[in-house]
């Protein structure tokens, strides 16, 4: 197990470095940085919702988190390195508690969606209410729909006037995603990660064995929430600002859609799908003939449709029959509704 | 006199009106091998469930080892070193039969320690050649068998099963009276069934449930032979 | 005594929004387990329904109560035919395509309507009581409530429509053992239930300015009203709109109305993981 994974991590190595290396070739350093981010972003709901079963609906609530944890923590700091741990601890302490508030009592999954929908709608309500000079956190105001400017971007650590940005952030982007992506490839191929997927599996079998499942799957959404708390604040650092919109059901919505067409149950689908539905967004951007939303609706309804399982575990499987042998990205993909078996017990 | 393993004291549990479970003492000796035998709705399935945590009852106590467990969650009953099997098979369809077995093995030893006691009771267990396939795969029997393996493979000291022969082929049968047998070297097991061409072929001592409480506890010949239990159960099946 | 009344028709106004908001969702999830997550743009749709006959020269009221319904209603059973019968049974799948077809809908919406304010004024001048001033269009909602609730109940218990409609509640396979298609039936629950909604989002379009994303402010309401009311339908409408409702004016007097909001949304949060079963998985078992 512990050679396979040495073996997995550094082919995963290789290919990301090809990857940083060719992508500014095609599309700008600047787009690139978002869609990492998004990839980011996609990773964390694909680890607690493809290999924890956890469905939440409000993976947005921790991405804007992380992003206004940073923008106050560096506006009142005036130096990067402490608010980029901050925006990963909040969201981790935040997710702590509302996980504990949900799987200690034992809720089924439709009303976990339910709950992390309505958070999400709280915090965003609140957020958007905060225009008035009241609501201020020591040097910063919220400011309400009008977000938050100005705040001190990325520098290197103990150095506030030496920025990173541009070229150095889609450098430092790319090189946190793979340092995520090695924790959560360790992690899923640890105890943990296994026991994880069993709770995916069957949680009352997991408990008879004597596993402590609230528990686990609280600290599986929190470390979701930490690696979306990262996300947002490296997008904060690429906005240079941040608004509300982080929070709102659209961003919830999207991180879906980008983890089902990409694929549930893999490492990388999530990633693929996030960057290639952003940056088919960017280049629908440009035109006018059709509302993106439309696009992006479409989409989740034809995959969920025809193509349920998404990109990823498709290409995998067709892979494999036409080869007869498995290819990179070994897949136990989700079966959804299997796990939301028993989640509306209503007679 | 044994060491007890397993007690309760006048376990109780409503639902509504309605009493599933009324003033149940029950009391298991170590190594023993007890059968819960009564007509649907007799509270023995109320009783097991209480008993493992997945239903906390209404009043009363349950002890295990002389330590007391009545307000536990199953997880914590199950960390004492008690295998349970309930009802339904509860396993993991989307996994193999090796890593369904070797979660189980987990939860009391190190990684490469649990590998190499998964790998054991697969063979035991004549599940061999299919340790790398998905359990949905399976058939009803096999899957039963695998469920078993996750119960015999931590080495628990009391184990709970809920109609283990349901549904099961003779030669199914038969195996899993050679595994509960093993089991029983080391551990007291309770059985829930409703098959008593299977109990009479473990033999052990009857414990029957009517109407939510124990009507009469002995060895199964004599509980067979006694005239009120024939009248409240066994009038109706045999 | 002026400042009670008007406090009082303010949460019997809450309510009956609370109400008219989750209608249209409750009956599509108390009698197909679908939970439909374009319930709000569906209102949306009805409250542009209303906007664009009015525009016709059509009379509010018959824009509001007739054409409104009716269209969504259509568009409701195109949505049902083309995606909802494909996954039933699959809960989850469901939540996900409605969200996409939400996100559809808010998308054409925005094309054909842009992404601007429009409205209606209130057919119902308002009048004051002592120094305050009520608005009258609230007693027409708190009355469109009250009918609603009314008529449900009547279908659901008087009629054999009722009767078939509760047994595919308890047992869909039960009402199909009976000789009563299925598909029809869902059919025709996603037609009434998406006509519920066309109609609440008709007549609170008066009270709100109407953008595409106007849906996104209904959804959660109706959702978590739902929800918490549990497996009773009428019941539980009710009596979890009646929870909500007070919760959110008492916090929205005190405070603020945002204030009123948020008490809402946590209220819900906190009933849902007490009573993971609604309200009526506790209290008022086996009622309608």
């Amino acid at each position: 197990m512990q050679n396979q994974f040495g073996r997995d991590a550094f082919a995963l190595l290789v290919t990301a470095g090809v990857l940083v290396w060719i992508a500014p070739l095609v599309i700008s350093t600047y787009t690139l940085t978002v869609l990492i981010v998004y990839g980011m972003l996609a990773l964390s709901l694909g680890l607690i919702w493809g290999y924890g079963g956890i469905l939440c609906f409000g993976q947005a609530a921790f991405f804007g988190l992380g992003a206004y944890t940073y923008a106050i923590a560096a506006i009142n700091i005036g130096e990067s390195t402490l608010p980029m741990l901050l925006a990963i601890i909040v969201p981790f302490i935040f997710a702590m508690m509302l996980g504990a508030m949900m799987f200690y009592g034992r809720l089924g999954d439709v009303y976990v969606g339910v709950i992390t929908l309505v958070v999400t709608l709280i915090l965003y309500r609140f957020i958007n209410s905060t225009a008035g000079p009241q609501f201020v956190l020591g040097k910063a105001r919220l400011g309400g729909f009008n977000g938050i400017p100005g705040f001190q971007t990325l520098n290197v650590p103990g150095n506030p006037d030496s920025y990173i940005w541009g070229d150095g952030l889609y450098y430092f982007a790319a090189a946190a995603l793979v340092v995520v992506l090695l924790l959560v490839s360790w992690l899923l191929a640890s105890p943990f990660g296994r026991i994880a997927v069993g709770i995916r599996e069957n949680e009352t079998r997991m408990s008879l064995m004597g596993y402590d499942v609230a528990a686990r799957k609280t600290l599986l959404f929190a470390l979701g929430a930490a690696i979306a708390g990262l996300a947002g604040a490296l997008f904060a650092n690429w906005a240079e600002i941040v608004t509300p919109s982080l929070f709102s059901l659209g961003q919830s919505a999207e991180i879906i859609i980008w983890c089902i067409a990409g694929g549930l149950g893999t490492r990388f689908g999530p990633i693929i799908g996030a960057a290639a539905l952003a940056y088919l967004k960017f280049l629908l951007g440009q035109q006018t003939l059709v509302d993106n939303t439309v696009i992006m609706g479409l989409i989740l309804v034809l995959f969920v449709l025809f193509l349920p399982k998404g990109i990823v575990p498709a290409v995998v499987s067709g892979w494999t029959t036409l080869f007869g042998r498995r290819g990179a990205g070994k897949a136990t993909a989700l079966r959804r509704n299997r796990a939301g078996r028993g989640a509306v017990s209503h007679g | 006199m044994v060491e007890t393993v397993l007690e309760t004291h006048g376990l109780t549990m409503r639902f509504g009106g309605v009493v599933a479970a009324n003033n149940v003492d029950f009391r298991l000796g170590r190594r023993e091998l007890r059968c819960l035998i009564g007509p649907n709705g007799a509270g023995k399935s109320t009783f097991f469930k209480c008993v493992t945590g997945l239903q906390t009852p209404t009043s009363g106590t349950v002890y295990m080892r002389g330590q007391e467990t009545t307000d536990w969650r199953p997880h914590q009953v199950a960390s004492l070193g008690v295998g349970i099997k309930t009802q339904v098979p509860n396993v993991m369809d989307g996994l193999s039969v090796h890593e369904n077995i070797w979660l189980a093995a987990r939860r009391f030893l190190p990684s490469r320690e649990a590998s190499q006691r998964t790998r054991d009771i697969i063979e035991r267990l004549g599940l061999g050649d299919l340790s790398r396939r998905d359990l949905g795969q399976l058939a009803h029997g096999e899957r039963q068998r695998v469920e078993l393996g996750i119960v015999a493979v931590t080495d628990p000291w009391l184990v709970l099963l809920d109609e283990p022969a349901a549904g099961m082929s003779a030669e199914d049968v038969e195996r899993m009276t050679g595994i509960i047998y093993e089991l029983n070297r080391t551990a007291a097991i309770i059985i829930v069934e409703h098959d008593m061409q299977f109990i009479r072929s473990i033999a052990s001592t009857v414990t029957v449930f009517h109407q939510g409480s124990i009507l009469m506890e002995d060895h199964v010949d004599r509980v067979m032979a006694d005239p009120t239990v024939r009248n409240v159960y066994l009038g109706k099946n045999a | 005594m002026d400042l009670f009344a008007v406090i009082l028709v303010e949460i019997l106004y809450s309510i009956a929004s609370l109400i008219l908001i989750s209608a249209g969702l409750a009956v599509v999830f108390g009698m197909m387990k679908v939970i439909n997550l374009a319930h709000g743009e569906f209102m949306m749709l009805g409250g542009y329904a209303t906007i664009v006959a009015v525009n016709q020269g059509v009379n509010v009221f018959i824009a509001m109560l007739v054409i409104a319904p009716i269209t969504v209603g259509l568009i409701g059973l195109v949505v049902e035919r083309l995606v909802i019968r494909h996954l039933y049974g699959r809960l989850v799948d469901t939540m996900l395509a409605t969200w996409g077809i939400s996100l559809l809908f808010i998308g054409l919406a925005t094309m054909i309507f842009g992404n601007t304010t429009t409205g209606i004024s209130t057919p119902i001048s308002g009048f004051s009581v002592g120094t305050y001033q009520i608005n009258g269009y609230n007693f027409f909602i708190i009355l469109v409530a009250m009918v609603l609730v009314l008529g449900l109940y009547i279908v659901l218990k008087l009629t054999r429509l009722g009767l078939i409609a509760r047994g595919a509640m308890q047992r869909a396979d039960m009402a199909a053992a009976l000789g009563y298609s299925p598909s029809r039936i869902y059919m025709a629950t996603f037609f009434c239930g998406a006509a519920l909604s066309g109609l609440a989002g008709a007549v609170l379009a008066p009270l709100v300015g109407l953008v595409p994303t106007s849906g996104g402010a209904y959804i959660a309401k109706a959702f978590i009203t739902v929800i918490a009311g549990g497996p009773s339908l009428i019941a539980g409408l009710a009596s979890s709109a009646g929870l909500f409702g007070v919760t959110s004016q008492v916090f929205a007097f005190s405070i603020s109305p945002m204030a009123g909001e948020i008490a809402l949304l946590v209220a819900a949060v906190v009933l849902l993981r007490l009573m993971p079963q609604g309200i009526t998985g506790r209290f008022f078992k086996g009622k309608v």
